[in-house]
């Protein structure tokens, strides 16, 4: 039900950006999907790629600092209300988002929305009862 | 105009057949008063009488903060307790401070000096001295204080803050001279532009200001911007506090060295070997007359270089250059004596901190800024914004509790911060000083 997720902590100077992208794409890793958190001072990049432990182990061994979260890969569907609708599960459940961000490919005739939460498996549960499809790693890896 | 003509403008040869008799007098009576001193000479294989010129001051030990510290808070002491009528003290390195005492007589030598430091900088009876130097366990206020009335001046003991009643004050009294950090005399400069108040409008003259490295073109600055002559004054709470040197308003160039009360000698840091006239080393002083408190040969840390050639005041005592750097580590933050190791330790206690880092300090306005970067490990990392700022907020909190400084945490990449082979450069100074 999860989807791993690597961030790395990238300071506010030119370059740096594109020295994670040549990096990965150095090593035939796809980006499927990704977000750019900023501050004043640092950056934290957030992607989902096609293979998650190669990315992480050659952005390492590039001098990168990396981390690996868990977030939930969720199908929404492209109508008015249907971000809103899984929003306000949330909320009944008193369930924090942390944050969320995008994908750009579509899983058939849904959107895919990249959800970081506070308690990962009360949420999963309650999307679950709501009726929410929540995509496999395999599923979002291969999109 | 010179305070004491009699010593201030003594021949050489006098003045040191003088420094020599208070000198074997200094070390006679610190043998037979001070257990640690004595222990020390004999270690050294010295006794008084081995002093009979004054190049034998060389064969005298050093004294260092350490000694000082070993000796917390009165064990250098050289008079009974209740001789002691005064007592100071200056922020140590490692959490206690620096204690110094003064007997009756110190307190007048030290006011004599001061007198002497206010006329070295154009000041004289029927002046009104702003006394903006902190009050307190601090050297400034009351050297300054007891200075200015000894020499006839009227004193406003402002000491520190408040800026704007500060300048309501100059403004209504009238003040004449100011005496503070050059820092704080730059604060006055932005404030009063604050309240529109024009310098012009002001009695002030002159300026005396110390207790923290400055330089030239902050002098040109606080000269322009305060429409006063500003004069660079010396001291230290461990030889005396302020009164120790001055420069005069003629030259404006080195700081006479009060040498009937003081022994300066310039010494290689590294070998302890004094270094002659002229060449720049480690200050190191040795107190005359003091009675509660002398020290014999203390190393300041601070470098410097002593000029011997006369100047045209007329006072024959040598200049000391203004003070280009110290032979530690130490930073000034604001008037606060920082060591990166402090920085350090607080890095350390939290966990995950790698110990990488580096402090960056530069002056906006009158004002130290301080940002210390740290590197950013795969401990502390975190996919969340907030969870890094949390971090940073959370080292700043425990360094202002620990250093009572403000400073920035700035979090960057790993490896970012210079690894050098030797010695890492935690510091980097970028103040114009």
């Amino acid at each position: 039900m999860k989807v791993e997720q690597i961030s790395i902590f990238l300071e506010n100077k030119s370059g740096r950006l594109a020295e994670v992208a040549a990096v990965l794409a150095g090593a035939g890793i796809n980006i499927r999907a990704l977000s750019l958190a900023d501050t004043t001072d640092f950056g934290i990049l957030r992607l989902i790629v096609n293979d998650t432990g190669k990315a992480k182990q050659i952005l390492k061994d590039n001098g990168f600092t990396v981390g690996r979260t868990e977030v939930i890969a969720v199908e929404v569907p492209d109508r008015p209300g249907g971000l809103a609708h899984i929003l306000g599960v949330m909320k009944d459940q008193g369930i924090n988002v942390e944050y969320m961000y995008a994908f750009v490919q579509r899983s058939g005739g849904n959107a895919v929305i990249i959800f970081r939460f506070d308690e990962i498996e009360k949420a999963i549960a309650a999307l679950q009862k709501a009726g929410v499809v929540i995509l496999k790693g395999e599923e979002v890896y291969a999109l | 105009m010179i305070w004491n003509e009699e010593f201030e403008t003594l021949p050489r040869e006098a003045l040191e057949a003088l420094q020599l008799k208070r000198l074997k007098n200094l070390v006679e009576r610190v043998y037979a008063a001070v257990p640690y001193y004595r222990k020390k000479m004999e270690e050294a294989g010295v006794r008084p009488g081995d002093i009979r010129e004054l190049k034998d001051l060389r064969r005298l030990p050093f004294t260092t903060k350490e000694d000082l510290r070993l000796n917390y808070p009165f064990g250098l002491f050289a008079v009974p307790f209740e001789k002691v009528v005064r007592i100071h003290a200056s922020s140590g390195t490692t959490g206690k401070p620096t204690v110094v005492g003064y007997t009756k007589s110190d307190i007048d030598s030290w006011a004599e000096l001061m007198a002497r430091t206010l006329s070295c900088g154009g000041a004289h009876k029927g002046d009104i001295v702003h006394n903006a130097y902190g009050y307190g366990l601090f050297t400034g206020g009351l050297g300054a204080h007891y200075g200015a009335e000894r020499l006839g001046a009227a004193v406003i003991p402002i000491s520190g803050g408040n800026s704007k009643r500060q300048i309501m004050i100059m403004q209504d009294f009238g003040s004449t001279v100011l005496m503070c950090t050059p820092s704080y005399a730059l604060n006055l400069a932005d404030v009063m532009k604050d309240m529109n108040v024009d310098p012009k409008t002001l009695k002030l003259r002159v300026g005396l200001f110390g207790a923290e490295p400055w330089s030239e073109k902050m002098r040109e600055e606080i000269e322009k911007r305060l429409n006063i002559s500003a004069i660079d004054i010396f001291g230290l709470s461990e030889v005396m506090g302020p009164g120790v040197a001055s420069e005069c308003i003629e030259e404006k160039h080195g700081l006479h060295v009060f040498e009937d009360f003081f022994i300066p000698e310039i010494i290689n840091p590294e070998t302890g070997e004094p270094l002659p006239p002229g060449e720049r080393g480690e200050l190191v002083f040795t107190t005359l007359t003091k009675e509660a408190f002398p020290v014999i040969r203390y190393r300041t840390k601070d470098l410097s270089r002593l000029i011997p050639e006369p100047c045209r005041c007329g006072r024959t005592f040598y200049r000391m250059e203004r003070i280009t750097g110290r032979t530690d580590d130490m930073l000034i933050i604001r008037g606060v004596n920082v060591f990166p190791s402090q920085i350090e330790h607080v890095l350390m206690s939290i966990e995950g901190v790698e110990p990488h880092y580096q402090i960056i300090v530069d002056r906006e306005g009158a004002l130290d800024i301080v940002e210390v970067q740290v590197e950013v490990s795969e401990e502390i990392f975190s996919d969340e914004v907030k969870v890094l700022e949390t971090l940073a907020r959370r080292i700043e909190r425990e360094i202002k509790d620990l250093l009572g400084i403000s400073c920035k945490i700035k979090l960057v990449e790993p490896k970012t911060i210079q690894r050098s082979e030797g010695k890492a450069k935690r510091v980097i100074d970028n103040r114009k000083l």
